[in-house]
């Protein structure tokens, strides 16, 4: 990690930070950054909706969603975006049709994105599932009871008890979609200045021996990543305790009423 | 307490999502079809997402690969080129995976029983290689043991290379494997044996490693599992140098970007299938383990391990969650007394 600072700026900061703002390379920091402000909250949303439904409801296929849902992390991200070229690519199953309506999807933003979310899919359920699985639903029907909508009881109920592990399967989402190489090389099309992510500029850098814009790109990214850890390292205990509380007490106290604690401390 | 009716049109297209409103709805509310319909969006949403992100291409990778029946399979995975990227990356992920599980194991062993300064930045180290980003790995890897290398060691485009690249990501996975487990193992039975005269090694070996086997195996397998599969790591610093260097997915990249999507897909359908099977495997072998847990009597702890909660990502999320529930967090906080 040192290295990658030392390198990034042994030709002084002047340099590095010309190079993090040629055209390209700011392009490619924008392109990041707009993959990131949509694959995100796609991912999020269905994350927590797919977490919703597997905690909430036995239903005959359910460990199918569940291994589907865990299915990007046992396939390499090359294989995720040869596989989504053979579904949206020119000659996929849908090339046709989307040619006809002029979109393109694969060598272009659309494909970027697709592929970013897919790799990045399974984050927010696996942390949010375990969470929702333990607070159970005693709350939640006492609300329902008292009359709330399923929209009231999901924002007042819901949301509030799953907000930290949220955060966490967040930034790891946003962790993976930033720093996603493989999947996005496939179904970019490496266009330098057009569909060029973060990862792929560095990768370019260091093809052409445009070494300090590579460091400096590196540096933009480790910093990313340093942050990450720090959120994710740092506020990681305190959910555990909070989690593990009730479990813990209802060895002594078999009463199932301790996990009505948290609305006490919402309302 | 028949499942309420469910609005027809979405039966016709996704019987699926469906089923899902009607058995989730059936047991608690009795209140009819509005309510079912809207809870179906949800599912129905969902349940597309993942059909155009996760099934279909998948299941377009499959039928491309045997699109040309078995024999055009077969000749794909099976020319030359091919076959030396998959001993590659078999050979050097079996490696890696064996050498991360004793490496791990002493990281998890010096993160558990010891105490020293910096520890907690210790390990949040250890999580860096699944934070950062794996070009920018590939990229400092090339740095420190490149042709620049500070050391003088330059591994790049050697075999070595893609074994530091490939044991630098997968380091994570065998100490979070094995770190939880460790924590919370009953120290009594280690001493007690001592006690009766069992030398340190024979402790290790009769007492301390039998416990640790299965979360040393599972953290090996999902290191196997990643490993066969990384990309963005190893591509800078293995040069691709076709049959000996060049690994799967750059062979897969390759293909794919001179257009033979044919072959590329029978290689990525292999490569899905070992990596599948490993994370089978790894799930059996959890489940087996947590049985073998309740029967010694610490019956709250894990999770059922049906095989999806086997993969790293549940890792992450649930270590913490089982680092030291119960009973051993008295014993964690014990000074060591060996």
């Amino acid at each position: 990690m040192g290295s990658i600072f030392y390198r990034a700026f042994q030709h002084g900061f002047g340099a590095a930070w010309d190079a993090v703002t040629t055209p390209d390379a700011v392009h490619a920091l924008w392109l990041t950054a707009l993959v990131v402000l949509i694959a995100v909250p796609l991912d999020t949303a269905f994350g927590v909706g797919v977490a919703l439904i597997l905690a909430r409801h036995r239903f005959p296929g359910a460990w199918l969603l569940d291994a589907f849902v865990d299915l990007p992390l046992a396939v390499s991200p090359v294989v995720v975006g040869i596989a989504l070229i053979l579904v949206y690519g020119k000659t996929g199953w849908f090339g046709n049709w989307l040619a006809a309506h002029g979109i393109t999807i694969i060598f272009s933003l659309p494909g970027i994105i697709m592929a970013s979310a897919t790799v990045a899919l399974p984050y927010v359920v696996r942390e949010v599932l375990p969470v929702l699985q333990e607070i159970g639903t005693d709350q939640e029907q006492a609300a329902t009871t008292l009359g709330a909508s399923p929209l009231t009881v999901f924002r007042r109920i819901t949301l509030p008890s799953i907000r930290r592990s949220l955060a966490y399967g967040v930034t790891l989402t946003t962790a993976r979609v930033i720093g996603e190489f493989g999947a996005v090389a496939v179904v970019s099309g490496l266009v330098v200045g057009r569909t060029e992510t973060m990862t792929l500029f560095i990768q370019d850098g260091v093809e052409n021996l445009d070494l300090v814009a590579a460091y400096a790109g590196a540096v933009i990214l480790a910093l990313v990543a340093l942050g990450v850890l720090a959120l994710v390292g740092g506020g990681r205990r305190e959910p555990t305790t909070e989690r593990r509380s009730p479990r813990w007490r209802s060895r002594s106290d078999p009463s199932p009423s301790d996990s009505a604690q948290p609305l006490l401390s919402t309302t | 307490m028949s499942p309420p009716p469910v609005a027809e049109p979405e039966v016709d297209r996704l019987p699926a999502p469906a089923t899902l409103a009607g058995a989730g709805a059936s047991p608690r509310h009795h209140r009819g079809g509005r309510r079912a319909a809207g809870r179906a969006a949800g599912p129905t949403l969902a349940v597309t997402y993942l059909s155009l992100l996760v099934v279909l291409p998948l299941a377009a990778l499959v039928t491309k690969a045997f699109s040309g029946g078995w024999s055009t399979f077969w000749s794909a995975v099976s020319q030359p080129e091919a076959v030396a990227a998959f001993k590659l990356t078999l050979v050097s992920s079996l490696a890696v995976a064996a050498f991360n599980a004793v490496a791990g194991l002493v990281i998890a062993w010096v993160l558990v029983r010891d105490e020293f300064r910096g520890k907690a930045v210790v390990n949040a180290v250890i999580d860096l290689p699944f934070a950062l980003p794996t070009i920018v790995a590939g990229l400092t890897l090339l740095t420190l043991y490149g042709p620049t290398s500070p050391f003088h060691l330059d591994v790049a485009d050697t075999r070595w290379g893609i074994l530091f690249a490939l044991a630098f990501v997968t380091l994570p996975f065998s100490v979070r494997s094995v770190q939880p487990v460790l924590a919370e193992l009953d120290r009594e039975t280690e001493e007690a044996a001592a006690s009766l005269g069992a030398s340190p090694g024979r402790v290790l070996w009769r007492i301390i490693l039998p416990s640790l086997a299965p979360a040393m195996l599972a953290g090996a397998g999902l290191a196997f599992a990643r490993a066969i599969g990384e990309y963005g790591s190893v591509v800078l610093i293995s040069g691709n140098l076709p049959f000996k260097t060049e690994v799967s997915s750059s062979w897969i990249f390759s293909l794919s970007q001179s257009g033979e999507l044919g072959s590329a897909a029978a290689v990525s359908v292999v490569l899905v299938v070992i990596a599948l099977a490993v994370l089978l495997v790894i799930g059996l072998l959890r489940r087996r383990f947590d049985m073998s847990e309740a029967v010694l009597g610490d019956g709250g702890g894990g999770r059922s391990g049906s095989w999806p909660s086997a993969t790293w990502a549940s890792w992450w999320s649930s270590r913490w969650g089982r680092s030291s529930t119960g009973p051993s967090s008295t014993a964690s906080g014990r000074p060591g007394t060996r």
